[in-house]
């Protein structure tokens, strides 16, 4: 035992490290929490990430499940009608299709079909997100799909300290919880004590990663890095970048965003998924209807190209990058204010 | 399909007639009534039976299966070398790929699962072409229709209800073809799956599905896969026969898969055929198989070795000597070299490939975005 007195160590982890302990940790603190999925007992998951579950808590508690997600999420349905918090690993991205009758059908729907006496607490984690070098169907970003489902939460964290804390948070929630987790970010890296894990924070709060002046970048998860990459880079130009990153996509933050843009005026949504029928097409418009009179620009998106996730040897091509990022920028009607 | 002949009674229109009538007896809907499978999987070499085998038959498998192998250990090569991304490697399972590229005739259609590259290449694709995928330069290296074999399916058993609709639809026509399918146990489990077999039996597809019973789905043995007695099971309660075979024995599951094929060509319906074999390497590069699986295991199944079961009876029978193995080595050598060089060249790839294909003809947001992209391209000066 520590003392009060002596502050945890603080050691680099990483994602992995901290999905893994919120896990954990919420296995440990409730019972009625169950993790089922593929790969996820003996073998870890294949990132890892519900490594040594089932042997601290047993086979029934960390389940290898037969091959199917459809069977997967439907059977954790009826976990949870019978009062069970089912955690559920998908093992990609393209690969929890198969579930989405389960998902869009029951999952997001019970507790309105049943007047609130059958609410689901569910968390679907997805890895998803390219750049990887992940080979077809291993590379998707699905998050339209689920932000289009109402009676679904959509959260992804883009931190080490978000990981667990919206981890654990997803966990508690009443309601079915969309787990995205960026997975090429599960190898990044932060300062993080896993004795004095990050508070808890609720679901739907985004946050300013870096305050600034001249415009606000709008994001999450894998393109956190990416804007506050180009937000440094910017500073060569001249421009004072504020990056935001939403962490919740359902419920979204419109108080965040809106005080953000209204500040400085100018926004540029970024992010992996396609731009058609995407996500920033919705949180373009929801800024535009609070932000009007501030705007000195048209909000502008930065986004996947509208084609399949390609081939490895081609994403980088695909994949909106600092130079993408600071273009938009650029096009943000800076002269006509001068 | 004949219907059963039970005739229908038209119950008359009382309350009480309300009650449930007894159903009719019990009778199989197709004409051959599927047995329950056998629980020991079917072998021939070894037994007395396979001194029946056409000889030239056995060696053109053994030829086969060294090259299969040694394309098997090649490609794993090449990943380690960073050449390929990823290979899921059917070590191990050469008798199955193998055997179900040789069944098939010129017209009919295979549709193979991720880790079939092999049976793509014994089907006499290019094996550059077929490595493509793993590679990562193109989601599908080959045409379709050059062999007649459908993209590699990484979604697991989606491919099965493509192989019923493609044999269908070719029955519609009036075609000779038969469309044989591949997949795993753990794919057994999917929905898609099941689909699949209920459809192909309700219309009597000329199909086959063959699962390779490799033991694992990555970490996940069989015995959490399914309660069954065998996945060849499976068969008797959507109406068609299960075979099981065993999967290292190239000569059985070849007469089985033969057999089946046959049956299907005839207007016989569909058959699943479960070959019992066993994956020698982890479940790809990136997988780590100590996690779940005990070396001493991978022993016994190493002696159990489809190409080394072959290789004894050809040797034992007179077929084979050392002269004859080393022409096949070194016939897989050659075929190795080949395949080292062509892959050591790096592909050359044109970003602007990412809007072809995407539709028919190009919608006018991925004209502005290939724009965009080749505007990209020149400011970073990459010749067009
Ligand atoms: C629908 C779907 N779910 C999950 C996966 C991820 N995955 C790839 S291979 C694999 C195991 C497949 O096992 P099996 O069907 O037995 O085939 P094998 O790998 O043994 O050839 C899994 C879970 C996938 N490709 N598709």
């Amino acid at each position: 035992m520590t003392t009060a007195a002596v502050k945890p160590a603080l050691k680099p982890a990483t994602m992995a490290q901290a999905l893994q302990r919120a896990l954990r940790d919420a296995m440990a603190d409730d019972p009625s929490v169950h993790v089922l999925g593929e790969d996820v007992g003996t073998l870890g998951g294949v990132f890892r990430i519900t490594d040594g579950l089932a042997a601290e808590f047993g086979d029934d508690r960390c389940t290898d499940t037969p091959l199917a997600e459809a069977g997967i999420l439907g059977t954790a349905v009826g976990m949870a009608m019978y009062g069970l918090r089912p955690v559920v690993e998908m093992q990609f991205d393209a690969f929890a299709y198969p579930s989405f009758e389960q998902l869009i059908s029951h999952v997001a729907k019970m507790r309105n079909r049943t007047r609130g006496a059958m609410p689901l607490p569910i968390t679907v984690r997805v890895p998803y997100g390219g750049g990887i070098g992940g080979v077809e169907h291993h590379s998707d970003s699905s998050e339209a799909y689920y932000m289009a489902t109402p009676g679904l939460h959509v959260v992804t964290p883009a931190t080490v300290d978000d990981a667990y804390g919206l981890l654990r948070a997803a966990i508690a929630s009443d309601d079915p919880v969309v787990f995205l987790e960026p997975k090429r970010l599960y190898w990044s890296k932060a300062s993080w004590s896993p004795d004095a894990p990050s508070a808890v924070e609720p679901i739907g709060r985004a946050v300013v990663r870096r305050p600034g002046s001249s415009a606000t970048l709008i994001t999450y998860g894998p393109s956190v890095p990416v804007c506050l990459e180009a937000a440094e880079a910017a500073r060569a130009e001249g421009w004072d970048l504020e990056v935001v990153d939403l962490r919740s996509l359902v419920p979204f933050d419109d108080e965040t965003v809106a005080e953000s843009v209204r500040r400085t005026g100018r926004a540029v949504v970024v992010h992996e998924s396609n731009g058609f029928g995407g996500p920033g097409g919705e949180i373009a418009a929801r800024v535009t209807e609070r932000c009007f009179h501030h705007l000195e620009a048209p909000v502008l998106r930065v986004a996947g190209f509208d084609i399949p996730y390609p081939p490895p040897m081609l994403e980088k091509h695909h994949l909106p990058g600092v130079d993408r990022v600071l273009d938009a920028v650029a096009r943000l009607q800076w002269e006509a204010d001068s | 399909m004949k219907k059963s002949s039970t005739p229908v009674q038209e119950p008359p229109a009382t309350a009480a007639s309300r009650r449930p009538t007894p159903p009719p007896a019990w009778q199989p809907r197709t004409a051959a009534a599927p047995l329950l499978p056998d629980t020991e999987p079917y072998r021939v070499l070894g037994t007395p039976a396979a001194a029946a085998a056409d000889p030239a038959l056995l060696l053109r498998l053994y030829g086969e299966l060294v090259r299969g192998r040694r394309f098997n250990a090649q490609a794993t090569a090449l990943t380690k070398q960073g050449r390929l991304a990823v290979y899921p490697s059917s070590t191990g399972q050469e008798a199955c790929e193998i055997a179900a590229a040789q069944v098939l005739r010129e017209q009919d259609w295979l549709f193979p699962s991720y880790r079939d590259s092999l049976a793509a290449v014994a089907r006499g694709l290019d094996p550059v072409e077929v490595l493509s995928l793993l590679r990562g330069d193109r989601h599908t290296g080959y045409d379709p229709y050059e062999h007649r074999v459908a993209p590699l399916s990484t979604p697991l058993a989606t491919q099965l209800p493509h192989a019923v609709g493609l044999a269908h639809a070719a029955r519609l026509k009036g075609d000779d073809v038969v469309a044989l399918a591949l997949v795993g146990d753990g794919g057994t489990s999917e929905g898609d799956f099941h689909e699949a077999m209920n459809f192909a039996a309700v219309w009597q597809a000329p199909v086959v599905f063959l699962v390779q019973n490799n033991g694992f789905a990555i970490s996940v043995p069989l015995a959490k896969q399914t309660a069954a007695p065998s996945l060849a099971h499976k068969a008797v309660g959507y109406g068609m026969p299960g075979r099981l075979v065993d999967g290292n024995d190239v000569l059985a599951v070849h007469t089985v898969l033969g057999e089946a094929v046959e049956r299907a060509r005839r207007g016989g319906g569909p058959t699943l055929v479960e070959a019992v074999t066993y994956r020698m390497e982890a479940h790809t590069n990136a997988d780590d198989a100590t996690r779940y699986r005990d070396d001493s295991e991978v022993a016994a199944w190493r002696a159990h070795d489809p190409v080394r079961l072959l290789e004894r009876e050809l040797r034992e029978r007179g077929v084979l000597d050392d002269e004859g193995a080393g022409k096949a080595a070194q016939a897989a050598d050659e075929m190795a070299a080949g395949l080292r060089e062509r892959m050591n060249a790096d592909p050359v790839l044109d970003p602007m490939d990412l809007f072809a294909h995407v539709y028919a003809e190009q919608t006018s947001q991925l004209r502005e975005q290939a724009e965009m992209l080749r505007a990209e391209l020149d400011a970073a000066g990459e010749p067009r």
